[in-house]
């Protein structure tokens, strides 16, 4: 079970009281009339899937009922950060791939994480 | 002034009102309280309940004018008034809920709307959809950690706390208005659910309903 961070109840929650809820950051065409067919296409069905940092919306389903935003690893399964609706994270593929940590070993990984401040699973 | 149309759900005539325990009550039974029980429940029917939605400035102005009583701005936080009755509790960043004796609900929000004027608010009385139950006794923290997976410990749900969390695989709102009380706000249509969870839960510490 993951324990995670709902950025708007400022406290750690059992899973159980989230659901999923797909890909974050995808921002609906401004004129949908003027999309060509191939980006209203891509705007409702195609989605990422990259082995590795994945953000990702969430929604506090039993607690504050908020949608935030989860930067998680696919492969891992490592909650490394949440932030709220309309913030950037600061975790991203380009800054794990730019971490002089990312080429240590993975424990030393983890420890780093922590010590970042990201507000993602504990224990 | 708002033009936002009221609607007064005590009507001046009598009419009989049923609390959503009342079937419950006679139904599924209500075990009497003896010398032995560790855990009491106790409806609190038929309250004013309205839920405000909003920024917390302007909500917190009205409410501090109208009531006197201040908007908890941290996150789980509950506020009383100086009687005890009346109470709001962090529901969201932007979502409260304010519960008063039955029968205020309608002049208070009549009052709140007054106030408010034309702000960017929402008030919706939600007094037919929920109930209160208070569960006190020694025992009463055991019910609780039996129920959900919430931390009920006193280190980290102190007096003055209150959270929806999940509670007997549903939802509710688990409240601490003082040391040895807590409260449950749960939905009309789980409400017969919830009282027979609790009564199979408290069935070991002889638990007892007070009518
Ligand atoms: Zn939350």
């Amino acid at each position: 079970m993951f324990y995670i961070y709902c950025p708007y109840c400022e406290e750690h929650r059992e899973e159980e009281e989230f659901h999923p809820k797909g890909q974050a950051h995808l921002a609906r065409p401004e004129d949908p009339d003027a999309c060509s067919d191939e980006e209203w296409g891509d705007y409702l069905f195609f989605r990422n899937n990259p082995r590795g940092i994945h953000h990702e919306m969430w929604v506090h389903a039993l607690g504050c009922r908020k949608f935030f935003n989860i930067t998680r690893h696919t492969v891992t399964y490592e909650i490394l950060e949440t932030y709220k609706m309309g913030e950037q994270p600061t975790i991203t593929a380009e800054t794990e791939a730019s971490r002089p940590a990312a080429t240590a070993s993975s424990t030393d990984d983890r420890v780093s994480t922590e010590t970042k401040g990201a507000q993602g699973v504990q224990a | 002034m708002s033009d936002i149309r009221q609607f007064q759900t005590h009507p001046e005539v009598d009419v009989a009102t049923e609390s959503p325990l009342a079937y419950s009550l006679q139904r599924s039974g209500a075990p009497a309280i003896t010398s032995t029980s560790q855990v009491i429940l106790r409806e609190r029917p038929c309250l004013g309940h309205l839920i405000l939605r909003g920024g917390a400035i302007v909500l917190d102005e009205a409410l501090r004018e109208v009531l006197g009583l201040s908007l908890p701005s941290q996150p789980h936080g509950l506020n009383h008034d100086a009687s005890g009755e009346r109470s709001v509790q962090w529901l969201a960043p932007d979502e409260w809920l304010l519960i008063v004796p039955g029968g205020e609900e309608f002049s208070l929000e009549s009052q709140l709307r007054d106030v408010l004027g034309d702000s960017h608010v929402s008030i919706v009385n939600v007094s037919g959809g929920q109930t209160v139950i208070d569960i006190e006794g020694e025992m009463a923290r055991a019910v609780l950690m039996k129920s959900s997976h919430y931390d009920v410990h006193p280190s980290a749900f102190p007096v003055g706390k209150g959270v929806t969390t999940g509670f007997a695989k549903t939802s509710a709102i688990l409240r601490r208005p003082s040391a040895s009380r807590w409260e449950l706000v749960i939905r009309r249509s789980f409400a017969d659910y919830l009282y027979r969870w609790l009564l199979d839960a408290g069935e070991e510490y002889g638990i007892g309903v007070e009518r």
